[in-house]
């Protein structure tokens, strides 16, 4: 029986499941990321530079090749003057795909008056927003999948040889770490899109902030370091200290930890993403590389942060929505 | 359970201090057009909004087809059509991949999916263009896929915003004849508008909105006798003396008002169709009757008036 009264009384149960219709959006979103114009440009802008940048990186390589038991690694790392390694090019890329993808998913309804037709469905809002993004996400995933997929084809064919196990278990960790990483930047156009009406206003706004933590986030950090934690007599506890901090502040930026996972991942002799100082190398074998579950254990907070941001502004943009008067 | 298809009991909307929707009642039965009239701003909008569950009330209760929109907002949605007021497609898709995505969100798919699609497109008289992009189509035609839109539901109530605004009035027409095609099919019909003549063709009732209000409810001849005081006036031509003209008509029963027009033409407002009457007070007074009409209420008068007293009222 219906209950009289108030309906703003916060216990009001919902019928049917939240994701009534998920898939449908989730379908609709990618057939329309797949054929979009946008989408064809930076497919084309991916691919050559992951053409590009292997093949400056195989060039290098077959001049020094060596005993390199991680030759395949290095087709990502390996950069040749003038052009940047893959990785280099990948924390450009990366963003500005997931940006182009989301900045105008919910503003972009709403300017072309779809959003009530839509919502007069039965189905939720939550359907429509996950299925945005999840849409917007397995694009993504699809994208930089290939362009692995390419990577490994152009090394087998330029190196001649095929990647061991553990080089496979790296790039695919390396693969799964950049697409989280493409995960944050969808998010937060996602969430501009809820906050702006115009798409324009929406994609500045996420560039803005991308830029915040390229550019300027690394120079925040190192001064609010020396405010923070101030070298006064110049011991080295104080020194170790401050760089702690800094480190420690750096990591705000989902793009340090999106660099320190990738090192770790694709450099096996990598031993910390912090410091390290001479004593806690004692015993060390230096140069040998760690085994894979050693290199994960490293990256292991940075790759749950990445995830955990992800998770934070979606759910950030999940509660604007919810609040969003849908009327225009 | 009630027997009405729409009933709010004092239904309010507050947005940050403003009441949008005050204290509304609002019934309608199964089968028959109601129309919301009202200027913009009158909250009729949101009482759509509303009415599907897509904002929720401040307080208040809404049942629509025996179910709380709040709640049982799956259902309620699956068998009400929401037309809103400049109804948006995606552009870049044809008409069938529209329709494809709103029938899979309706939980529709495969052959009978694309059978359903076709029936309706059909319906709309859109089945020849149904492949061509959305974007090419004229402000009727986005309109007519509106329709098939909500169609592909099967819907029991059909809730349209402004339906005919921006159509030229061949497509008004056009528009307002596929609504009493759709009446006759035993859906109901719920249409916010201000375009009154349209209303007044299509409407069985009509409700008048004003400042969140529903001031005034019912039939036209209803809101008529209400604010006007009449429901009916009609024009005499008659040769002869004026006065004794005048005379004759303000004895006749039934009227409630008199005027010499000029010339050979008067006017009597009435309660109820007299032209019988008129006719033999014109012709027992002894003046020659050259024409004899009726004109029914208008429902652009009555919302002149009533918004003029309005304003009156507030002034005084």
């Amino acid at each position: 029986m219906p209950r009289r009264g108030k309906l703003s009384s916060p216990s009001i149960e919902r019928e049917g499941s939240p994701w009534t219709g998920l898939w449908a959006v989730v379908a609709k979103e990618m057939a329309d990321h797949m054929t979009s114009a946008r989408m064809r440009i930076l497919e084309v802008l991916i691919v050559l530079t992951a053409a590009g940048s292997v093949y400056a990186a195989m060039q290098v390589l077959r001049e020094t090749v060596g005993e390199d038991p991680f030759l395949f690694l290095k087709l990502f790392t390996t950069a040749r003057e003038p052009l940047p390694a893959f990785i280099g090019f990948l924390v450009f890329l990366v963003p500005l795909i997931s940006i182009a993808l989301t900045f105008d998913s919910i503003n972009g309804e709403f300017n072309r008056r779809t959003l009530s037709r839509v919502l007069a469905q039965p189905i939720y809002r939550d359907a429509l927003l996950m299925g945005k993004f999840l849409g917007a996400f397995f694009t993504l995933a699809l994208v930089l999948t290939a362009i692995w997929l390419l990577i490994y084809g152009l090394g087998i064919v330029g190196l001649g040889l095929p990647p061991n196990t553990e080089e496979v278990a790296r790039s695919l960790l390396f693969l799964v770490t950049t697409i989280f990483y493409g995960g944050i930047w969808l998010a937060v156009a996602m969430v501009f899109s809820i906050i702006f009406r115009q798409p324009a206003t929406a994609a500045l706004a996420s560039i803005a902030v991308w830029l915040f933590f390229t550019v300027f986030w690394g120079i925040l950090a190192s001064l609010f370091a020396q405010i923070l934690s101030p070298v006064q007599i110049g011991t080295l506890a104080e020194v170790v200290r401050q760089t702690q901090v800094q480190l420690a502040l750096a990591r705000f930026s989902p793009n340090t930890l999106y660099a320190e996972s990738m090192i770790a991942l694709l450099q096996p002799t990598v031993r910390s993403t912090g410091l390290l100082l001479p004593f806690q190398l004692e015993g060390a074998v230096l140069g040998a590389p760690l085994p894979l579950s050693q290199s994960v254990l490293i990256i292991w907070p940075q790759f749950t942060g990445l995830i955990a941001i992800t998770i934070l502004l979606f759910a950030l943009s999940y509660v604007l929505f919810q609040r969003q008067e849908i009327r225009a | 359970m009630s027997e009405y298809v729409i009933e709010t009991v004092n239904l309010t909307k507050k947005y940050n201090g403003f009441t949008a929707v005050n204290n509304l009642n609002l019934r309608v039965q199964k089968g028959e057009v109601f129309g919301l009239l009202g200027p913009n701003g009158a909250g009729k909008t949101t009482t759509i909004l509303m009415l599907l569950g897509l904002t929720d009330p401040t307080s208040g209760k809404v049942t629509v087809l025996g179910m709380d929109p709040t709640r049982q907002t799956l259902s309620v949605k699956s068998k009400v059509g929401y037309i809103p007021d400049t109804v948006g497609f995606y552009d870049e898709l044809t008409a069938r991949e529209n329709l494809i995505y709103i029938a899979k969100l309706n939980g529709l798919s495969g052959p009978a999916a694309y059978q359903r699609i076709d029936e309706v497109l059909a319906r709309v008289g859109l089945l020849d263009v149904g492949d061509q992009r959305v974007g090419t189509y004229s402000r009727g035609m986005r309109q007519r896929l509106g329709v098939a839109d909500v169609l592909l539901k099967q819907p029991q109530l059909i809730i349209m915003d402004e339906p005919t605004q921006g159509l030229d009035p061949e497509r008004a027409r056009e528009f307002l004849k596929m609504i009493r095609s759709l009446k006759e099919e035993g859906i109901t019909i719920l249409l916010s508008s201000h375009l009154l003549h349209q209303v007044q063709i299509i409407c069985d009732r009509v409700g008048l909105f004003h400042r969140g209000r529903m001031v005034l409810e019912g039939t036209v001849s209803e809101l008529g006798r209400k604010v006007l005081g009449r429901a009916y006036r009609v024009f005499v031509e008659a040769q002869g003396d004026p006065p004794s003209i005048l005379a004759a008509l303000e004895k006749v029963p039934g009227q409630v008002g008199v005027i010499h027009l000029g010339g050979t033409r008067y006017q009597i407002e009435a309660e109820s169709d007299i032209r019988p009457e008129v006719a033999k007070a014109v012709v027992q007074s002894g003046a020659g009757l050259l024409g004899l009409e009726v004109e029914t209420q208008s429902l652009d008068e009555i919302y002149a008036r009533y918004f003029e007293e309005v304003k009156h009222a507030e002034k005084g």
